[in-house]
C-alpha cells in the first residue's frame, strides 16, 4: 500500500517539474494556446472548398430571350458574379489567363434559332482549370441550373432522383474540416512537445541526473507523457469550444465518447513523439524528425482529401497513422452520432501505437545512454 | 577595406557551414529526403478523385425497368454498388462507413414510370461534402444514361424537344485531374519549408547555444556570417526545385507549359523570401521551439492553408482575403500554378516577382537590424 502511495507521489513531483519546466516562461506559456486558437479561426474561415464567388463573363452571339434568361438565372444564384461582357472570342483568353474570370459562358449565334427548331441548342462554358475542385464545382452549378431550365421548356425526365444528405444537408465543407481540425492541430504540438521533452533534458545533461534519481522508467514515462497529453487536451479543448459556439456546427454524438476518442488518440500521438524523443540526441533532431512524421501523418490522415481516393497500397500504410483514426473518430462521433459501437474498430490502431512505442521510449530512456 | 579578405573569409565560412551540416544528417534528410516524401506523397496520395464510391442500392422493387435504370451504376469507374436487401441493412451499411450512399428504389417505382414520373432516392453522407457531391453527380448522369438508352430503344425518335446542351471546355486541365493541381504548389511549400521553417531552427539554435555570438569576436563581418549561413540552403532549396521540376514532369507528366527560366528565377526569389524571413524568426525569437513553432504559424500552416494551394481564395470571406495576400506565398503559388498550367502570362508574373522583390527587401533589412542589435 505505502509502495503505491510512493509512486504516486514521486510520479506527481515530476509532473509538477515538467509542467513548470514548460510553463515557467511567458512566451512559451502563449505559444502553447494562441497558436491552436488563432488557426482554428483563420482555417474556420479559409479553409473551405464551397463554392462561394465565381466571375464569369459573357460572350452572347445570339442576343435572344434565352440567353438573357439563362444569364438571368446564373447571376439569381448569388454564387456567379458577372463581371465582363465580351464582345468577340478573341477576349476569351485574356479574362480565363487573368483570373479576373473563373469561367466564360459562350452562346453562339445560331443558338435562338437552334431552340426555335425544336431541336438541340448547345452553349459553350470554359472553364479555368487551374483549381480543379473549383472548375468542377463551377460546371455542376451549370449544369444544374440549365437542366432546370430545361425541365422548364417542358423537356421532363421520366425519372427524376430525390437527395437527401445525411448529417451535413447543405454539403458545408467547413463542417468536414473543422472537427478534423480538433485531433490534427493539437497533435502539431503534443508531438512537438513529447519530442523535446527528453531531448532537451538530454541536451543539457539533466536527463542523467533524473536517471539517477530512484524514479523507474515507468514514472518518467509517466512523468514525461502525462504533460504533453494535459496540453494535448486543452488545446482540443479551445478548439472544440470555437467549433462549437464560433462556427455552431452542431453536435451530434456524445462529448464523453468524443473526449475518450481524443484522448486514446493523444495518447497515441504522445507515445509516438517521446520515442521520437528517446532516439534523439539533440533538441534539432527531435525537432526535425518530429517534422519529417508530421506531414506524412497529416497527409495520409484523410484531414484534406478522403483516404479511399488514395492508392491501396497508401490505404494500408494509413493504419500506423494515428491522425486517421483519430479524425475519423471525432469526424463520426461529432457529426453523425456515431456510437461506441460503430467507432470501436478505431480504438484498436490507436491502442496497438499506444502499446508499442510508450514502453518502446521507456526502454530506450536507459538503454540508448551506453 | 579588403576584398580579397573578405572573399577569403567568406570562403572560410562556407567551408565551416558547409561541414557542420553534412556532420549532423537530420537536417539533410529535412532539406532533401523530406521533399522527396512530400512529391510522391502529394502527387500519389492526395487526390480528390473519387473512384469506386461504395453506393448501397436497396430494390424494393424487382421489374425489369428497375433494373434498367440502376444498370448505368454497375457500368461505372466511379461507383460500385452493393445489393443491400433493405433500408434498414442499407442505413447500418452507412453508419459503420460500409457506404458512401444508398439508392433506395421504392416499391411504386415501375408504376409511377408507367404513369410518366418514376423517383429515385439517393442518401449520401454529407460529411464528406466532396465525395457526397461527386457521387451525387455520378449517380445522376447514371441515371441518365440508363434513360438514353431506354429512349433509343423506343419507336418515336423523331419528336425531340428544344433543350439547351452544354458543351464545357476545361483549359489548362483538361480532365480535372487533381494530381495537376497539387503538385505545382509542391514547389511553393517546399521553398517554405527549406526556407523559413529549416534555417529559423538552425539558427535559432546558434543563438540559443552562443555559438553565433562567439562568431562575431571573428574578424568575419555579420553580412559574411549571414550569407555563408544561408548558401547552403540556397543549394538545397535549388536541389530540391530540380526534383520537383523532374518529378513534375516525368512522374506525373504534368505539364509545364512557362518557361523554366521564369520558374527558376521566381522560385529562387521566393526561396530568398523564406531564408530572410528564417532568418528573422530566428534572431527575434534566439530560442529553438518558440523559433520552430513560430516558423510553423507564420509562414508553412498559411502556405499549405490559406496560399490558394488546396483551398480557392475566391470563395474565402475578405478579412481571410486580406491576411491571405499578405502572404508571400499567396503570390508565389499564384504565379507558379500559372507558369505550370497555363504559360507565360506576363503581368501575373511581372507583379508577383515585383512583390516578391519587395518581400526580401523589406526582410533583408529587419534581419540585419536583428543581427546588428545584437553586436552591441
Amino acid at each position: 500500500m505505502q509502495a503505491i502511495a510512493l509512486y504516486i507521489t514521486q510520479t506527481i513531483a515530476l509532473i509538477r517539474k515538467e509542467m513548470l519546466a514548460l510553463l515557467k516562461d511567458p512566451s512559451s506559456r502563449a505559444l502553447l494556446l494562441a497558436p491552436a486558437l488563432m488557426q482554428t479561426l483563420l482555417f474556420g474561415y479559409g479553409a473551405t472548398y464551397d463554392l462561394t464567388y465565381a466571375p464569369f463573363s459573357v460572350l452572347d452571339q445570339s442576343r435572344g430571350a434565352t440567353s438573357t434568361e439563362l444569364l438571368a438565372r446564373i447571376e439569381a444564384t448569388g454564387i456567379f458574379a458577372r463581371v465582363a461582357t465580351l464582345d468577340n472570342a478573341s477576349q476569351i483568353a485574356g479574362q480565363i489567363d487573368s483570373g479576373d474570370s473563373l469561367l466564360v459562358v459562350v452562346f453562339p449565334p445560331d443558338f435562338e434559332s437552334r431552340l426555335a427548331a425544336q431541336t438541340e441548342a448547345p452553349m459553350q462554358v470554359i472553364l479555368d482549370g487551374r483549381n480543379s475542385a473549383t472548375s468542377s464545382a463551377a460546371a455542376s452549378q451549370i449544369a444544374a441550373i440549365v437542366g432546370a431550365y430545361n425541365q422548364s421548356l417542358g423537356a421532363t425526365s421520366p425519372i427524376s432522383i430525390l437527395r437527401r444528405a445525411w448529417f451535413n444537408p447543405n454539403y458545408e465543407s467547413r463542417w468536414n474540416l473543422m472537427p478534423a481540425m480538433i485531433a490534427s492541430l493539437s497533435m502539431l504540438q503534443t508531438l512537438m512537445l513529447a519530442a523535446l521533452s527528453v531531448a532537451r533534458e538530454r541536451e543539457q545533461g539533466t536527463f542523467d541526473q533524473l536517471l539517477v534519481t530512484p524514479l523507474t522508467p515507468s514514472q518518467i514515462l509517466i512523468g514525461k507523457a502525462l504533460p504533453s497529453i494535459i496540453i494535448g487536451m486543452v488545446q482540443s479543448t479551445i478548439i472544440f469550444l470555437v467549433i462549437l459556439f464560433w462556427f455552431q456546427i452542431p453536435m451530434a454524438g456524445s462529448v464523453w465518447l468524443l473526449y475518450f476518442g481524443l484522448v486514446t488518440f493523444t495518447i497515441a500521438a504522445v507515445g509516438i513523439g517521446l520515442s521520437i524523443s528517446a532516439v534523439s540526441l539533440t533538441m534539432q533532431q527531435a525537432m526535425l524528425y518530429t517534422f519529417m512524421l508530421i506531414m506524412p501523418l497529416m497527409l495520409l490522415s484523410g484531414l484534406l482529401t478522403p483516404v479511399r481516393n488514395m492508392p491501396a497500397i497508401l490505404q494500408v500504410a494509413t493504419y500506423v497513422n494515428p491522425l486517421r483514426f483519430g479524425i475519423d473518430t471525432v469526424r463520426r462521433v461529432y457529426l453523425e452520432g456515431a456510437t461506441f459501437a460503430d467507432v470501436a474498430t478505431n480504438f484498436i490502431p490507436l491502442l496497438a501505437v499506444a502499446a508499442v512505442t510508450l514502453p518502446l521510449s521507456a526502454w530506450l530512456f536507459r538503454n540508448r545512454l551506453s | 577595406m579588403n576584398r580579397s579578405a573578405s572573399v577569403t573569409r567568406l570562403l572560410a565560412l562556407l567551408r565551416k557551414e558547409t561541414r557542420q551540416m553534412l556532420r549532423d544528417r537530420s537536417n539533410l534528410y529535412v532539406g532533401l529526403a523530406l521533399p522527396l516524401v512530400l512529391i510522391l506523397l502529394f502527387g500519389y496520395g492526395l487526390s480528390f478523385d473519387v473512384t469506386d464510391a461504395r453506393v448501397a442500392v436497396v430494390m424494393e422493387d424487382g421489374s425489369a425497368a428497375t433494373v434498367n435504370a440502376v444498370a448505368g451504376l454497375v457500368g461505372s469507374d466511379y461507383l460500385s454498388p452493393i445489393w443491400a436487401h433493405s433500408m434498414f441493412e442499407a442505413e447500418q451499411m452507412i453508419r459503420a462507413d460500409e457506404a458512401d450512399a444508398i439508392l433506395r428504389v421504392p416499391a411504386d417505382f415501375t408504376r409511377n414510370l408507367t404513369a410518366g414520373q418514376g423517383q429515385l432516392q439517393l442518401i449520401l453522407n454529407g460529411v464528406d461534402s466532396n465525395t457526397a457531391q461527386a457521387i451525387e453527380g455520378y449517380a445522376n448522369s447514371a441515371v441518365t444514361s440508363a434513360l438514353l438508352h431506354r429512349a433509343d430503344r423506343q419507336v418515336d425518335v423523331g419528336t425531340e424537344a428544344a433543350s439547351v446542351a452544354i458543351v464545357q471546355r476545361i483549359w489548362f486541365n483538361e480532365a480535372s485531374n487533381s494530381t495537376w493541381f497539387f503538385v505545382p504548389g509542391l514547389v511553393v511549400l517546399i521553398m517554405t519549408l527549406i526556407g523559413a521553417f529549416l534555417t529559423s531552427l538552425l539558427i535559432a539554435r546558434e543563438w540559443e547555444r552562443g555559438t553565433l555570438e562567439s562568431l562575431f569576436v571573428t574578424p568575419a563581418r555579420p553580412l559574411e556570417l549571414v550569407l555563408s549561413k544561408l548558401a547552403p540552403y540556397v543549394v538545397i532549396g535549388a536541389i530540391d526545385l530540380v526534383m520537383c521540376l523532374l518529378a513534375a514532369k516525368f512522374l506525373f507528366e504534368v505539364p509545364i507549359r512557362g518557361s523554366l527560366w521564369i520558374i527558376a528565377f521566381s522560385s529562387i526569389l521566393y526561396l530568398l523570401v523564406s531564408l530572410s524571413l528564417g532568418l528573422v524568426i530566428s534572431g527575434l525569437t534566439r530560442n529553438q521551439f518558440a523559433a520552430s513553432q513560430i516558423a510553423l504559424l507564420v509562414s508553412f500552416m498559411p502556405a499549405l492553408m490559406l496560399s490558394g494551394f488546396v483551398f480557392d481564395l475566391r470563395n474565402v470571406p475578405v478579412v481571410i482575403q486580406v491576411v491571405s495576400n499578405l502572404l508571400p506565398a499567396t503570390h508565389f503559388m499564384g504565379l507558379i500554378k500559372t507558369l505550370f498550367m497555363a504559360g507565360d502570362y506576363w503581368p501575373q508574373i511581372i507583379r508577383a516577382n515585383v512583390i516578391l522583390a519587395i518581400y526580401t527587401t523589406v526582410l533583408v533589412i529587419v534581419a540585419r537590424r536583428t543581427l546588428a542589435k545584437k553586436l552591441d
